[in-house]
């Protein structure tokens, strides 16, 4: 009986998910007995609201941009640029539905104020073109990495600086108020749930679908661990690195759209900033490793970054100033490099083993 | 003949075991002052499991170590060299882009008035080192521009005096060096027993064992078989204690082979015609029949690794052209080569074989998985199926197909490797040092494999320093030397004959 519980508790504790499960589980305990009220919801005209709500919603864009980073990370990469992406998915998106800021004479000044659904192409377009834009930013990274040779740091370092000017380029740098209803209904709409949840859970299964159902997770993971053995066997390491990037970069895009639908608004200059250190964050709290790559987990990671938010929003609602919210995450870095670290590893592995000899003693 | 009653380390009733695998069962081991000792067993007997014991590097379950009579609990390979416990593994582990001298002196090195390094006075220390290892050479040129020899050597001088060894510990310090190079090591590894420096030496090469050892210590699955004086064990006796079992099996080989023979096809499978590569090697013609292996013999960096890298596509050929299956083709890459029906095992296991961290079975089914492309994904029990069917069929010692590859022993390893390429079923399979640092019963195992896939009719390319491995596989063999092909030998060829090609004598 006593082997049978130390196998399963060997068991989850080798699992991925453990420790960041662990995590949340920990963080929402504290948040029940710290502050009133933290797990109520309420129903408002059919849509739930309240705290974990508010932990979904702010910790979509993070989500999104985690699930992209975790095939990088895993192949032994990292995608700084995520947060630039970002800001030339929501700028394009933007110019696509108010050209007035290129320049584009619109006949009545007044124009969207009368008209305020209009958009200059068609939503479909305005969803689809900065999302393709995105992604192509993610291949021109995945090309300096895989064929160029470039540290991934460095290479995504030259979209990192340069992206953000280019989506400053795109809009003029102007701030745009975006006035659609539709479009801001990714990042506001309801249907019980806000809808940018049904976004995440969408990309989610297919990212999980194209990674665990095809043969590209284990070559991505092949990759990350030893890429030259992977080449020796056959796999075409400079695709599947490409392939990272690229779908990286198609995450990016969609978080661009979900923020700026949020705000309602296209700030070339503040969209995406300092994401693509919280999505490095998200990935890295999953277990998947930073720097070496290899094995991964795309729940880990969404995870991660649920525990990301729900930290700040804790924070937050214990009354900590939001400038300081950047100290918090620094202590969640140092938490999870302490958790990760070998020794505290086998010293948690350890701990299931005595507790279960006691037992057995007594 | 050292007194073993005088033995200076001496560990008793070690026990040690890994999740899923007792690696050391209750296992003594000593060793004296002024005495080689020898260490030997099949892959996976625990030679490696004692040796990271002794040296810190992890930690007995049961059982004292004793050093110079007292019992001591060594805590981690830092203290082992504090104790006088150094170890020199087969891969040189020193900075190949600083020098001789810095590497030696690393840590240690001399000042002028307590402040800037005395370079002068470092690089005549460590020529002084050397010197006393007979080795004279530049100290001042980077380690990495030497031969492993050479930076063996450097490891051994900086062991001697970093921690002013009293024990230093060989781990397979000859598996890459040539002949010349070993009887270089044994001369001095005989100086240092003189000095009255306890040696301990793990090998896979049994000349080697009765060339320079005084007592060897058998293990086999974790058990020590026993220690006797080399002198007092013959070879086949030796062969017995660490198989467990007799290897008529071996010597049954040739007549297999001479049987094998007869269904080698007409019509050759892959033709080389001049392919070559600048700086890589001069061009060679090379034909392959179905149901023939092909000896590829010759020194290390003689040119065999990079013909077998040329027709797998490793490297893209500058010059010739290549045949497969009656097509000419000219796109050069690994993945291409599976698709063409081509395998290359490589010669590095770590670095180009194995991916440490994924299962036995993502291993295996790796190469067919890379052949079928990104999007027609082997079912996962598909996958569970092909590996147990190679864990079977190659005997591979793995608790379960989800073990991840890294824990199993370097033999094993080889066997799922093997594994990896067996099921992407090629028409031709060139394996480039297959049982390099495995043990003898493996190695058997996979000469017959060799040649019972022969008879199947797939093609063979047979990659090994070891002539006479290559003559009992091969039914042709060509020659290597200085990164060309020099001749080719079929039927039934004198060993010395071989010998001489590769040495570049005329006969």
């Amino acid at each position: 009986m006593n082997a049978r519980y130390s196998k399963i508790w060997g068991r989850l504790t080798e699992s991925m998910l453990f420790l960041p499960t662990m995590a949340l589980l920990l963080i929402l305990i504290a948040d029940f007995f710290l502050i009133h009220n933290f797990f109520a919801i309420e129903v408002k005209d059919g849509h739930l609201y309240g705290n974990l709500i508010d932990i979904l919603v702010h910790g979509s864009p993070t989500m999104i941009l985690a699930i992209g980073m975790t095939l990088v990370i895993a192949t032994g990469g990292v995608d700084l640029s995520v947060g630039a992406i970002m800001a030339i998915s929501a700028s394009v998106a933007a110019v696509m539905i108010n050209p007035t800021i290129v320049g584009m004479n619109l006949t009545d000044p007044k124009f969207f104020l009368n008209n305020p659904q209009y958009t200059w192409m068609p939503l479909w377009a305005v969803i689809i073109v900065p999302i393709v834009i995105a992604t192509l930013c993610g291949v021109w990274n995945g090309v300096l990495v895989s064929y160029g040779r470039i540290q991934p740091m460095v290479a995504t370092l030259v979209l990192m600086i340069a992206g953000r000017g280019i989506a400053q380029l795109i809009t003029n740098a102007i701030q745009v108020v975006i006035f659609n209803d539709t479009y801001a209904f990714i990042g506001n709409g309801y249907i019980i749930l806000p809808f940018s949840l049904y976004v995440v859970v969408a990309l989610f299964v297919c990212a999980w679908l194209l990674t665990r159902r095809t043969s590209i997770g284990l070559f991505v993971e092949s990759v990350g661990i030893n890429f030259q053995s992977s080449f020796y066997s056959g796999i075409n390491e400079k695709r599947i690195k490409l392939f990272a990037y690229a779908f990286c970069g198609f995450c990016a895009g969609i978080a661009g759209l979900v923020v700026t639908s949020n705000i309602r608004t296209s700030d070339a200059n503040n969209i995406g900033m300092y994401t693509e250190l919280d999505a490095i964050l998200a990935v890295v709290i999953g277990g998947t490793l930073l720097g070496t790559g290899g094995r991964f987990s795309l729940m880990g990671s969404a995870i991660g970054a649920l525990v990301l938010q729900t930290t700040i929003t804790s924070m937050l609602s214990f009354g900590v100033p939001a400038s300081a919210i950047i100290a918090v995450k620094a202590m969640v870095v140092i938490a999870v490099v302490l958790l990760y670290a070998e020794q505290v590893k086998s010293f948690v592995r350890k701990l299931g083993n005595f507790s279960l000899r006691r037992e057995t003693a007594q | 003949m050292p007194d073993s009653t005088n033995d200076f380390v001496v560990m008793t009733g070690i026990d040690k075991s890994f999740p899923g695998v007792h690696a050391l069962i209750n296992v003594d081991f000593s060793v004296a002052k002024g005495e080689i000792m020898a260490l030997v067993g099949e892959n996976g007997a625990g030679k490696s499991t004692l040796i990271k014991i002794l040296t810190g590097a992890d930690h007995a379950d049961k059982g004292t170590i004793a050093f110079a009579g007292v019992i001591v609990s060594i805590r981690s390979p830092l203290h082992a060299q504090e104790l006088g416990i150094s170890t020199v593994y087969q891969e040189v582990n020193l900075c190949p882009n600083l020098t001789v001298a810095e590497n030696l002196l690393i840590g240690r090195q001399p000042r002028r008035f307590g402040v800037s390094i005395d370079w002068k006075k470092l690089n005549a220390q460590a020529r002084e080192y050397l010197k006393e290892l007979d080795v004279e050479i530049d100290v001042t040129r980077p380690l990495g521009s030497y031969s492993v020899a050479i930076q063996q050597m450097a490891a051994i001088a900086r062991a001697l005096i970093v921690s002013n060894a009293r024990v230093l510990i060989l781990d397979e310090p000859t598996s890459s060096l040539t002949a010349h190079e070993t009887a270089q090591l044994f001369k001095v590894m005989k100086k240092l027993k003189n000095e009255g420096i306890a040696v301990v030496f793990i090998t896979h090469f049994l000349d080697q064992v009765y060339a320079v050892s005084d007592r060897v210590t058998v293990l086999r699955n974790g058990t020590l078989v026993g220690t006797y004086p080399t002198a007092s064990v013959s070879r086949l006796e030796l062969i017995r204690l660490m198989l467990g079992r007799s290897i008529t099996a071996l010597d049954n080989m040739s007549a297999h082979k001479m049987e094998s023979s007869r269904h080698i096809s007409a019509e050759p499978l892959l033709v080389a015609d001049q392919l070559g590569l600048s700086n890589s090697i001069e061009p060679f013609d090379l034909s392959v029949h179905a149901g023939e292996v092909v000896g590829l013999a010759g020194l290390l960096g003689s040119g065999r690794t990079e013909v077998a890298n040329l027709l797998f596509g490793i490297d893209r050929p500058d010059n010739g052209t290549a045949v497969m299956g009656g097509k000419p083709f000219k796109d050069f890459s690994p993945t291409a080569s599976i698709a063409r029906g081509i395998a290359l095992c490589p010669e590095d296991r770590k670095v180009e074989g194995i991916i440490a961290d994924l299962s036995v079975r993502e291993n295996i089914v790796l190469a067919m998985q890379a052949g079928l492309g990104w999007f027609r994904r082997i079912g996962t029990k598909e996958q569970y199926e092909i590996a147990d069917k190679y864990i079977k069929l190659l005997n591979i010692s793995t608790p379960t197909a989800d073990q991840q590859i890294k824990n199993l022993s370097g033999g094993n390893q080889q066997k799922v490797i093997l594994a990896r390429w067996l099921a992407a079923n090629p028409r031709l399979l060139i394996l480039d040092e297959p049982t390099r640092g495995i043990d003898v019963g493996t190695k058997a195992d996979i000469q017959k494999l060799v040649l019972s896939l022969a008879d199947e009719g797939k093609a063979c390319v047979f990659i090994s320093s070891e002539l006479d491995e290559v003559l009992r596989t091969s039914h042709r063999i060509v020659v290597m030397r200085d990164r060309a092909k020099v001749t080719e030998f079929s039927g039934e060829v004198e060993e010395t004959e071989i010998m001489k090609a590769i040495a570049g004598i005329a006969s």
